[in-house]
C-alpha cells in the first residue's frame, strides 16, 4: 500500500450520480479546484435507465447517453474525476476534510459533498447471492427473456414490482407476485393493471426466507407472515423489486442520518457538520429523480462554493490581523 | 451497438482470433442494460491496470455470441452480462450478471498471472 501526502482540493465531491456530476460542472465551472470520487461506475443510477424521456429539453435519451454528456461537461470546465475507486477512510471533522481511498492515495478539501446514492435492496436470504444470475434477477428488461414460458416469482409491492410483473408476463406463463403487506403501496393505475392480468397471481403478507437450486434456482421458501407456515414453492425465476437503499453505510456516526440511512440536510443542502454538503437519492426526501438530483447537486454546488467564498475572506482576515 | 470504449467483438471468428492470439482475455457478453454498464466501466477502468489482460466486449443478441451464449461454462445462466475469462484460448472462469470491482479484480488476479511467458 502507498501512503502518500493528501493531495488538496478545495471541494471533493463523493459519488459520481447525476447530482455528483452536477455539482462538479458548477464548482469547475466557478473555478473551484474539484475532485469527483465515485465508487461505480460514473452516473450512478441513472446510467442504469434505459430510456429517460422527461428530462427537460431532451426528448428521449439513454441514462449512459446523458451520464456520459454530464461527465464530459465536467471534465471540460477541469473537474477531475476518479472512478471505481474504494473509499478506506473518511474524516470530516474539522476545517480540512480528508479522504483515504484503499490503495493509501488521500485526498483533502476544505469543503465536500456527499452524492454517495443508492441501490437496489436485496432480500439478503439464504442462496440469495449464490442464484443471483442463475435465476435470480434485478432488472426485467435484461433478464425477462431468459423466462420464456416459466413460472416466475416477482417481490415487492411498489409501483417497480407491479409493473415490472406485468412487463414480465411477456415472456413468463405465469408471475405470482409475492408481498410482505395486505395491500400495495404502488399507484392505483399499476395495481389495477397487474390484477387484470390472467397471467399474474398474488401471496400477499407473505415474504421468501431462503432459494434453493444447483446450477439454477429450483424452489423457494415463502413464509405466511400471519400464520408463520413456511411452505416450498417450486419456481424457475425470482425478480426483486423491494425499493433502494442510501449508500450511506460509511457515513454512520460520521454525520447525521435519519432512521432509514439517509442524510438529514438543511433547505441549502448542509448537512450536520460544517463544510459537508450532501445531494441526490442520499438525502432524506420524497421524490427521486434525474432532475430532483441535478436540482440538489445544483444548490449544494452553491452553497458550498459559497462556504469557500466566506473561508477565503475569513482566512484573509485573519493573515491581515 | 454496444456503446463501450471497449474493442468489440463482431464474430465467433474474432473471437477465436482473440484468444488464440492472447494469453489472458476477458469477454463481456451483454446489452446496454442496467446490469451490464457497469461491468463494461470496470473493464474500461481496469485496462490500464491490467496490460497483461485484453478486454473486449460482445453483444449478447448478435447471433454470432452464440459461441460464449452456447459454452457449457454458462449453463444455468440467466442473467447478463455472461463475462468469460480465457487462459491460453479455454475458459478458465465465467460469471452471470452484475459483478462489483472487487469481485472482477479477484478474478482477474487469481486467474491471470501478470508475469510474461519466456
Amino acid at each position: 500500500m502507498i501512503m502518500s501526502e493528501a493531495i488538496h482540493y478545495d471541494a471533493i465531491i463523493l459519488g459520481g450520480g447525476p447530482a455528483g456530476l452536477t455539482a462538479g460542472i458548477y464548482l469547475s465551472r466557478a473555478k473551484v479546484k474539484t475532485l469527483i470520487l465515485n465508487e461505480g461506475t460514473i452516473g450512478g443510477q441513472m446510467v442504469l435507465t434505459h430510456e429517460i424521456a422527461n428530462y427537460p429539453g431532451v426528448e428521449s435519451i439513454s441514462g449512459f447517453q446523458l451520464s456520459n454528456i454530464m461527465k464530459k461537461q465536467a471534465k471540460s470546465f477541469g473537474c477531475d474525476i476518479k472512478a471505481n475507486i474504494s473509499v478506506s477512510d473518511l474524516d470530516l471533522s474539522g476545517p480540512n476534510k480528508k479522504v483515504t481511498l484503499s490503495d493509501g492515495t488521500s485526498y483533502s478539501s476544505d469543503a465536500i459533498i456527499l452524492t454517495p446514492g443508492g441501490r437496489s435492496r436485496t432480500l439478503g436470504v439464504t442462496g440469495e447471492d449464490m442464484l443471483k444470475g442463475r435465476g435470480i434477477s434485478y432488472c426485467a428488461t435484461c433478464d425477462g427473456d431468459f423466462f420464456t414460458g416459466k413460472e416466475i416469482i416477482a417481490v415487492g409491492g411498489g409501483n417497480s414490482a407491479l409493473e415490472e410483473a406485468v412487463s414480465l408476463t411477456k415472456y413468463a406463463s405465469r408471475v405470482t407476485i409475492v408481498h410482505q403487506f395486505d395491500h400495495f403501496q404502488a399507484f392505483e393505475h399499476a395495481i389495477g393493471e397487474a390484477a387484470n392480468n390472467p397471467k399474474i397471481d398474488f401471496m400477499m403478507e407473505s415474504a421468501i426466507t431462503a432459494f434453493y437450486g444447483n446450477e439454477s434456482l429450483e424452489s423457494v421458501d415463502i413464509k405466511n407472515l400471519k400464520t408463520g407456515v413456511i411452505t416450498n414453492f417450486k419456481t424457475d425465476g425470482a425478480f426483486i423489486f423491494i425499493g433502494y437503499v442510501p449508500n450511506t453505510e460509511f457515513l454512520k456516526e460520521k454525520i447525521d442520518l435519519n432512521k432509514w440511512g439517509e442524510i438529514i440536510v438543511s433547505s441549502d443542502m448542509s448537512a450536520s457538520i460544517e463544510g459537508v454538503y450532501a445531494a441526490g437519492d442520499s438525502i432524506a426526501k420524497r421524490y427521486r429523480q434525474v432532475t430532483t438530483a441535478v436540482s440538489d447537486g445544483t444548490i449544494a454546488a452553491l452553497a458550498a462554493s459559497t462556504y469557500l467564498n466566506e473561508l477565503k475572506v475569513k482566512q484573509k482576515q485573519l493573515i491581515t490581523v | 451497438m454496444l456503446y463501450t470504449n471497449l474493442k468489440h467483438l463482431e464474430s465467433a471468428a474474432e473471437l477465436n482470433k482473440a484468444i488464440s492470439e492472447n494469453e489472458n482475455v476477458m469477454v463481456i457478453c451483454g446489452r446496454m442494460g442496467p446490469m451490464c454498464i457497469p461491468v463494461y466501466g470496470i473493464a474500461e477502468e481496469l485496462e490500464e491496470e491490467y496490460k497483461h489482460v485484453k478486454f473486449f466486449d460482445m453483444e449478447f443478441d448478435n447471433p454470432e455470441s452464440h459461441i460464449i451464449r452456447s459454452l457449457p461454462e454458462v449453463r444455468g445462466f440467466m442473467g447478463i452480462p455472461f463475462t468469460i475469462y480465457y487462459r491460453d484460448g479455454k475458459v478458465v472462469k465465467a460469471t452471470s450478471s452484475i459483478q462489483n470491482r472487487d469481485q472482477i479484480t479477484s478474478i482477474l488476479n487469481k486467474e491471470f498471472s501478470a508475469t510474461v511467458k519466456a
